[in-house]
């Protein structure tokens, strides 16, 4: 404050100052500004003084009340922008959100599990130039056991029950009879496949067993393969599968398709192999059978034993994604239970 | 097949191998191990004993105890009070000459109370019996959890000696293996330890048995000929029957080691002739059969009886030993004398000629029978045994000579029968030894793996094949008549194979160049379709394929069905799983109504085939897409104000989604009835003459039948197969983008109610040409301001030219063309 100042100008812009602070929002700071700097306001009727002054003092005091009003103007302008701040700040306030409510998402469907295990298959089979091959539900004896060398009151077919719709027509029991087809059709060309699809077994359904689930099989066929490249073709597979850390073992088994015969077994997910109930306390869980295409089965796709090998392998889909979740019921798979089926990723 | 590993042991040395390992190595070679029980592992090595008893004496206050001293090995023999039955008879004998060898068990033991029912466990405390103290026991079969025979103290046929834990004379371990359709030669004690010896590189030992000396007076019955004859009928289905006679047999319980055994075997004692043949089929895998001889001279009429193997004739029945009289069809093979069926060959015996207490000589049979005959006679009369068993499976020939030497050997030592000399033996169809060449390098071929011929020769020869090197190369395999597995060069290497080890052969990957790759576009687009769909909203379902007619009748509002168009089961497990499905909407439908038990809302898909019967052939299969859509339009939701419900719109706007993943445009919706579906609200799709299929709201009566409530269900029912038909492998052509802005207008009409929107749309885009860039129809009104019978739709309309700013003149003459146009060809006007 210049110490010159007019006692006049300096009360009444006191004045004006204590007001100031008193406006509280910004309709008050209008009105505040209306009656110390509007056209009638304190400051500017003191302008209307200098008219009685003597004409030495006009100057002095005039510049003096310029001085005032530059001032409470700015002072004026720094309390709008407070005011202003504070009202936008309440605003803000005001439309506060409860963050935990749940987003809002577009109504989303799901992949049936077993759709979604049936792709990854394809997919770890496909980067080993294995490719999809379909056949039909409904069989032939022939081709769904006497090609593949399972004659009839084999013991063999006990262990698939069989819905038959009459003596020679019946529903696929596995994937098997696809073999029959994809090689007559590609002999003497080189063959690798996967084939997917629904299998009937006549059963009670209960926890343990269905009437109907999905296998895929594979089968190559070329000169020169081994029962090592089966080995390795499998390992790779369960690796991917199912996990670089899990050992893979196969065991000498039987059937009648293959010769050599083995079941591969995987280390038990649930447990690490430590041994558990769904593993039946051996570490092991058994994911799949395969072995070297029988000679017979060869000859009845068009090709010489003598000269072409060929493997052959296949596994349950449910079954494998009962033992990766931990699902201790199959009949969830068909029973088509939203409840089920919402729980995949 | 229950392995008892103290009898497999009497075979082979398993010192060094643990029993987890042995488990481990015989599941890896094809014996797959189920599970391992253990009999008295929990026994207390220092509290149960070998026990010899040296003297009884009564139980100076009780009649019916007696004081036992039992030596266990320490000195003084301790003194036990009892009241065992079994030795309440020796109380007067004082010391016994014989001592009696007991299992002994000392204070502090844990044993199982053999007065309670079930299986109690307690521990064993010492206390005053009628005033004399005892501390310690003489243990009955329950007792030690053997059996729940309690019926008296369990005497020991051992060597061991006093005070030798008892857990060394009398522990086993039984495991049980899950033995696959080829392993017939693995179910026999003898072929365990055969395999086992292969397995572990090691001899085992089982020399054949051979018949104990004949005795017994000569004259009639000097000779088995003299006393029976045998008549095969039937060679296809018996190649081999072979009898003998045992005489003067006395019948009785087994010992109690070998009941114990065949008890541990799953098999129940019965008495020691029977037992005989049935410990003898456990250990060498030929089913045997003992009639009572005396029964089938008496039905002979004093006659020599004549056992005829043959086919049931027809009305032929018999009653077998569990005493149910059984109807016999003609392909069922019979034992037989002149008086009738004796036996169901190879599956159970008859009641008749059973073997009782009062039987005194026994004609034994030793058979080989068809496989195939056996299983199936055994399923027909619901019948498993362990004869059957074996049979279905496959028995050599060969083998009748082992197992009736050694039934005859056992009733010899445990029966004090006579062996009469010489046998019956009808052989008609000896099978001629079967040799298989194994090619030089086929083991690498097919195995890939060079394996060194000494492993090679020493694998089968474990096994038992006769090897020969042939001059060509390669080796010649003659295979050992226990085996009917074995017939090709494959079969080998199935043997080397799995005796070397799985585990030891190598992993490779395919060498071979990749075979020709080829699109699959049946797969692409069945999974594009349900990658659309799920995009769409809709959860994939999967149904059982097998469905009920009647109930899938429940799809039509006649409820017509005609069972000729399903392919039917001939042995359904029950009606409900009768018939391959016709339609995909029947599983649909079902999971629908059980979902809305929990919920009031479901959008399922389904993608897969249906099944058409075409008589004499194989179905027709073609693959279809199934949609339902029922209740609220949204999921519940804090945000969703107002709710409606899915209706037919939003099955096609699924479909619609489904379309255009696909890449198939132009597709033509038209009215349309179907059996199922709404007659007013239902929609024919197709494209050009290609029909995709339908999409409607339910009738309310189909919707009624599946108890869906009464809000709309919106399905859908479409042809995978057309579609896959008209979907367009590649990407849409490019449109290039205008830099020039778009020029926004709504139209307003007001039509009759019956006037398509498609055909509205169809008048607009011909009228407006190729400035009018996109159209939208955004409001659909029936009410006052439209006029009884008519209705407002409301169109936004985009013109854009690719090349120029477009005038307001330009898009006002547009607009008066498309009002004109609709006038005159709709009688539509613009709504003011």
């Amino acid at each position: 404050m210049e110490p010159d100042e007019s006692p006049v100008v300096n009360e009444a812009r006191q004045l004006a100052e204590a007001s100031l602070r008193e406006a509280g929002d910004l309709a008050a700071l209008e009105r505040w500004h209306a009656a110390e700097l509007g056209r009638s306001g304190r400051i500017t009727l003191l302008l209307r003084r200098i008219g009685g002054l003597p004409a030495d003092e006009r100057p002095v005091f005039g510049a003096s009340v310029n001085r005032a009003k530059t001032w409470l103007e700015a002072a004026h302008g720094a309390r709008l922008e407070e005011l202003r701040e504070a009202a936008l700040a309440a605003q803000l306030a005001d439309q506060a959100i409860d963050v935990t409510l749940p987003g809002t998402r577009p109504p989303r469907g799901r992949l049936h599990p077993s759709t979604l295990i049936l792709r990854r298959v394809y997919a770890v089979f496909a980067d080993m130039g294995f490719q999809v091959y379909q056949s039909r539900d409904v069989e032939t004896d022939a081709f769904n056991f006497e090609l593949l060398n399972i004659p009839r009151h084999h013991p063999a077919r006990d262990m698939q029950d069989t819905f038959y719709i009459d003596d020679d027509r019946l529903l696929r029991t596995h994937t098997s009879p696809g073999q029959i087809h994809a090689m007559r059709q590609y002999a003497p060309e080189p063959i690798r496949i996967i084939l997917p699809g629904m299998c009937y077994r006549r059963e009670q359904i209960t926890a343990r067993s269905e009437i109907q689930f999905h296998q895929v099989e594979g089968l190559a066929v070329d000169r020169g393969i081994t029962m090592a490249d089966l080995k390795g073709t499998i390992e790779s597979f369960a690796r991917r599968m199912f996990g670089a850390q899990r050992a893979v073992r196969f065991r000498a088994s039987y059937f009648p398709f293959t010769e050599p015969s083995a079941e591969v077994d995987v280390e038990c997910f649930l447990c690490d192999g430590r041994g558990c109930r769904v593993c039946k306390h051996t570490g092991w869980l058994e994911i799949m059978g395969c072995g070297m295409v029988h000679p017979v089965v060869l000859t009845n796709g068009g090709y010489d034993p003598a000269v072409f090998s060929g493997f052959a392998f296949g596994g349950g889909i449910e079954r494998t994604a009962m033992q990766q979740r931990g699902i201790t019921d199959i009949r969830h798979f068909w029973a088509n239970d939203l409840r089920f089926l919402a729980q995949s990723q | 097949m229950r392995v008892v590993m103290s009898w497999l042991e009497e075979y082979i040395d398993l010192s060094g191998v643990g029993l987890p390992e042995l488990c481990e190595r015989w599941t890896l070679a094809g014996l797959e191990v189920e599970r391992v029980e253990h009999v008295g592992d929990w026994w207390d090595r220092e509290r149960l004993l070998v026990g010899a008893i040296v003297r009884v004496e009564p139980h100076p206050n009780a009649d019916r105890l007696v004081l036992a001293y039992v030596d266990h090995g320490a000195g003084t023999p301790h003194r036990v009070v009892t009241g065992a039955p079994n030795l309440l008879s020796l109380r007067h004998e004082g010391d016994l000459p014989r001592p009696l060898k007991v299992a002994f068990a000392r204070e502090g033991a844990e044993l199982f109370d053999g007065h309670q029912e079930g299986w109690v466990k307690t521990r064993l405390k010492g206390r005053a019996v009628r005033g004399i103290p005892s501390d310690a026991m003489v243990c009955s079969e329950k007792e030690l959890g053997l059996s729940d025979d309690h019926s008296g103290i369990l005497v020991l046929d051992t060597d061991a000696a006093p005070g030798v834990p008892l857990a060394d004379v009398l522990a086993d371990a039984v495991v049980e293996m899950d033995l696959t359709a080829n392993l017939a030669r693995a179910m026999n004690m003898v072929g365990i330890a055969r395999e086992t010896a292969a397995i572990l590189d090691r001899p085992y030992r089982a020399p054949a048995p051979v018949p104990p000396p004949a005795t017994g007076p000569a004259g009639p019955g000097g000779d088995a000929a003299e006393l029976v004859d045998v008549v095969i009928e039937a060679p296809d289905l018996c190649p081999r029957y072979t009898a003998r006679v045992v005489r003067h047999v006395t019948v009785g319980p087994s010992p109690g080691r070998l009941a114990r055994r065949l008890r541990l075997a799953g098999m129940r004692p019965i008495n020691n002739v029977v037992d005989a043949t049935n410990y003898a089929m456990l250990e060498w895998g030929e089913p045997l059969h003992a009639f009572d001889y005396g029964r089938l001279q008496e039905r002979a009429g004093s006659a020599r009886p004549r056992i005829t193997v043959r086919r049931a004739r027809a009305g032929e029945r018999m009653v077998t030993l569990d005493l149910v009289d059984r109807a016999l069809d003609e392909e069922t093979l019979l034992i037989c004398d002149d008086a009738g069926p004796l036996a169901i060959a190879g599956v159970m015996g008859g009641r008749d000629s059973e073997v009782t207490a009062a039987t005194t000589d026994v004609l034994l049979e030793a058979a080989a029978f068809d496989f195939i005959s056996i299983r199936r006679t055994s399923r027909v009369q619901k019948l498993p045994s362990e004869s059957a068993a074996r049979f279905g499976r496959g028995v050599h020939p060969a083998l009748t000579e082992a197992g009736s030497a050694r039934a005859c050997g056992l009733l010899h030592d445990m029966a004090g029968g006579a062996t009469v000399a010489g046998s019956v033996d009808a052989y008609p169809r000896p099978p001629a030894p079967v040799t298989v060449t194994l090619p030089p390098g086929e083991i690498e071929r097919v195995l890939g793996v060079s394996l060194p011929p000494d492993r090679v020769r020493a694998v089968l020869e474990r096994l038992e094949f006769t090897v020969e090197p042939r001059a060509a190369g390669g080796l010649e395999v003659t295979v050992p008549p226990h085996r009917m597995d074995v017939a090709l060069a494959a079969d080998l290497l199935e043997e080397i194979a799995r005796v070397h080890g799985y585990d030891r052969l190598p992993s490779t990957l395919l060498a071979g160049g990749l075979p020709v790759q080829r699109d699959n576009e049946r797969l692409r687009v069945e999974e594009a379709a349900r990658d659309a769909l799920v995009l769409a909203g809709l959860h994939e379902v999967i149904s059982y394929r097998l469905v009920s007619a009647e109930r899938e009748a429940g799809l039509d509002r006649e409820h017509h069905v005609d069972p000729s168009q399903y392919v039917t089961l001939a042995n359904p497990i029950s009606p409900e799983r009768a018939s391959l499905r016709r339609s995909i909407l029947t599983g649909l439908l079902e999971a629908v109504a059980g979902n809305l038990r929990f919920t009031d809302r479901a959008a399922l898909f389904e993608v897969g085939p249906v099944f058409h019967a075409r008589p004499d052939a194989l179905p027709h299969e073609p693959r279809r897409v199934g949609m339902v859509l029922t209740g609220p339009h949204a999921e519940r939701s804090w945000r969703v104000d107002a709710t409606r419900h899915l209706d037919f719109y939003d099955a096609k706007g699924a479909v619609e989604t489904l379309l255009e993943r696909l890449g198939i445009r132009g597709a033509q919706w038209r009215p349309d009835r179907h059996a199922s579906m709404h007659p007013a609200r239902t929609a024919r799709v197709q494209v050009g003459e290609t029909a995709i299929g339908h999409v409607g709201e339910l009738h309310p009566r189909v919707r009624e039948h599946w108890d869906l409530g009464d809000r709309p269900v919106a399905v859908a029912d479409l042809d995978l197969e057309a579609l896959q038909s008209l979907a367009t492998g590649g990407e849409a052509a490019f449109v290039p983008l205008s830099p020039y802005p778009p020029s926004r207008q709504d139209l307003a009409l007001i039509v009759d109610d019956g006037v398509p929107a498609a055909d509205v749309e169809t008048v607009i885009r011909e009228a407006a040409g190729p400035l009018l860039a996109d159209l939208e129809l955004f409001d659909v009104y029936r009410g006052p301001q439209a006029g009884p019978g008519r209705k407002s739709l409301a169109w936004s309309l985009t013109f854009q030219a690719p090349d120029r700013t477009l005038e307001s003149e330009q898009t006002e003459a547009a607009r008066e063309r498309i009002v004109g146009a609709l006038r005159a060809r709709l009688g539509a006007e613009p709504r003011a």
